[in-house]
């Protein structure tokens, strides 16, 4: 991400010391050393520049949509029924629903655990061991999403069909749990990065007072961490909310509002998916498709500016 | 991500250094047919490679009146508002048929249901009908699988039987395969497959009537070709203008013997004299 270049450091401190300009071989290292710095300022203006530009791609194909469909009926419309028998309607509130609810269930599940593995890694587990553990469950965040959209396909469905004695594990709970699992790593991740900051002299004091281990690092350590655990549970949201394989697979992609955990759903990721390739260009469906990726973009943008403010200030206490 | 990106761009710069290629895509209902098609077409004429890709007719549809592919697959006709807009891309799609097919209504081999009426089958699909126990079945709740709406036959069924919207609640699943697994795993469902996916353990395919008086399966070739069966329907292939060159050698290759007999083993049913003739008039 851009804030993570500094290009003002580079390019604003000179070299300092012995000012021999003549020097034919000061000049070169002063010359690459400000191509350097006009190269950072390219890099991180670039990033900038391209999410801009995918805002403004969104925002200006979105708002095409409100030419023929009002935005209210947009925002706070309860159908999603662009190719429809009769009149077309596209009230996102559906998809929203569908996308939060199955975030949520996602992350009532991996914020719990996430935090309990994190614990373990951070706090127990040493040497090669939290360094195999913690390698693993990196390794499991970049595992495919198709295949997990499988499992939970011809595994979990009739799981969840048998055990809770509903007609079809194609549901909510389904894809909320699969989202869980995503999102777990993530969590796990970043949980171990935020508890490993906090100075080990806290630990060695909660000790000398004669605490348990497991005691320091539920009073002690934990809270010392908050907001970088904040941010990891942030992360993991952001993960979940914009999945798209795993519950385009296994939620039944039905555009309602559930009233069970049972019922099937509809993100809005998985919307755009099935929707975008029979959408022919310029109709109005076309366009809300790119006026749902925008409130998507929104969604996410929002959650990964708050994650970082969090990182940052994690940062700050702890690193002076 | 980047991987899978090179391997795509890879796999798209070698296609276009193999000289002759035809591309096909569009409706999942016709997906496997068309790819044995393909691949028997592929051993007839070596030099010639057929690549099809599935995403449902809409897909398909769109891609030919953007340009993008040389044949779409779709399982119900071009409607009139697509073939304007193709025309204003300067694009002319022309119709061919190369198979029939009666969509199955199906059930779990568990429900003692037979037959429904297309005004019931209506009925439960817009969600009026709840209960099996209101067409003569247990006391259960009816649960409904449906196709996505970038599916052709998710647009015939509803224009042709539901004639109304589809109840909200319906599952919306990816593809023919899937809705049979769900009906197969699920005793109060209800679906609906292409006759080439139909014949399967664990489900059941129910015969429909119009008038409520007689019934037909769509296993049944005989009411199929009469169309008395009522959700009997060819299934389509278009090209932009009248197929030339090498897609003109696949259609024609589909449309003769050896193509119409592999679509019978696929489980569908080969054309009737007046598709046939009409297939001639646009190969002309």
């Amino acid at each position: 991400m851009p804030a993570s270049n500094k290009p003002a450091e580079v390019s604003g401190t000179p070299p300092q010391g012995r000012t021999g300009t003549g020097q034919p071989r000061l000049r070169l290292r002063k010359l690459t050393d400000k191509s350097a710095g006009v190269l950072f300022w390219v890099n991180s203006l670039l990033s900038a520049v391209i999410l801009l530009g995918i805002l403004a791609f969104l925002l200006y194909y979105g708002v095409r949509t409100f030419r023929e469909t009002p935005v209210v009926g947009f925002l706070f419309g309860t159908k999603w029924n662009p190719d429809a028998y009769g009149e077309p309607s596209y009230g996102i509130i559906p998809l929203l629903v569908g996308s939060f609810l199955t975030t949520l269930i996602a992350l009532l599940i991996a914020v719990p655990a996430g935090i309990a593995g994190a614990i373990v890694i951070s706090e127990r587990l040493k040497g090669w061991v939290r360094v195999t553990v913690k390698t693993m469950v990196e390794l499991f965040a970049g595992f495919p999403s198709v295949v997990l959209g499988f499992f939970g396909l011809v595994v979990l469905a009739p799981l969840i069909a048998r055990v809770f004695h509903v007609p079809s594990g194609l549901n909510l709970l389904n894809a909320g749990v699969l989202l869980g699992l995503m999102s777990l790593p993530t969590i796990i991740s970043v949980t171990d990065d935020a508890l490993r900051v906090v100075p080990h002299s806290y630990r060695e004091a909660a000790y000398a007072l004669g605490a348990t281990p497991w005691t320091t690092a539920f009073r002690i350590v934990l809270p010392a961490a908050r907001s970088g655990i904040l941010a990891a549970v942030m992360l993991g949201f952001g993960r979940a909310v914009g999945e798209t394989m795993v519950v385009l697979m296994v939620a039944g992609n039905a555009a309602i509002i559930p009233h069970s955990l049972f019922d099937p759903i509809r993100t809005i990721t998985s919307t755009i998916a099935i929707e975008l390739g029979e959408s022919a260009f310029g109709s109005t469906h076309f366009y809300a498709l790119f006026a749902l990726g925008f409130v998507l973009f929104l969604i996410a943008l929002g959650t990964n500016l708050v994650a970082e403010s969090l990182i940052r200030r994690e940062k700050r206490s702890f690193t002076l | 991500m980047k991987k899978l990106l090179t391997i795509t761009v890879l796999a798209a710069m070698v296609t276009t250094l193999a000289a002759r290629e035809v591309m096909v895509k569009g409706s999942d209902t016709l997906l496997n047919l068309v790819q044995n098609l393909a691949e028997a077409f592929g051993t007839a004429s070596p030099d010639i490679t057929v690549s099809v890709a599935g995403g449902g007719s809409g897909v398909g549809i769109n891609a030919i009146m953007s340009g993008e592919t040389d044949v779409a697959n779709a399982s119900r006709p071009i409607k009139s508002k697509e073939i304007s807009t193709a025309r204003s891309n300067g694009i002319n799609p022309v119709e061919y048929a190369i198979a029939i097919d009666g969509v199955c209504v199906i059930v779990n081999a568990a429900n003692p249901v037979e037959k429904l009426t297309v005004s019931q089958f209506g009925q439960l699909y817009q969600g009026k009908l709840a209960n099996w126990s209101a067409v003569g079945g247990p006391n259960k709740k009816v649960s409904l699988y449906g196709r996505q709406p970038n599916s052709g036959t998710f647009v015939y069924v509803r224009d042709e039987a539901v004639k109304g919207e589809y109840a909200p609640a319906m599952r919306q699943m990816n593809g023919n395969a899937q809705i049979v697994e769900g009906v197969k795993a699920d005793e109060g469902a209800l679906g609906y497959v292409g006759v080439g996916y139909a014949r399967e353990p664990g489900i059941k395919v129910l015969s429909l009537s119009k008038d409520g008086a007689s019934f037909y399966s769509p296993l049944d070739k005989e009411a199929v070709d009469a169309g008395t069966y009522p959700l009997a329907r060819p299934l389509f292939q278009y090209t932009n203008g009248k197929a030339r060159g090498d897609a003109k050698a696949f259609i024609e290759f589909e449309l003769g013997e050896a193509g119409q007999k592999i679509v019978e083993e696929e489980g569908f049913y080969p054309l009737t004299q007046g598709y046939k003739d009409k297939n001639a008039a646009n190969l002309q």
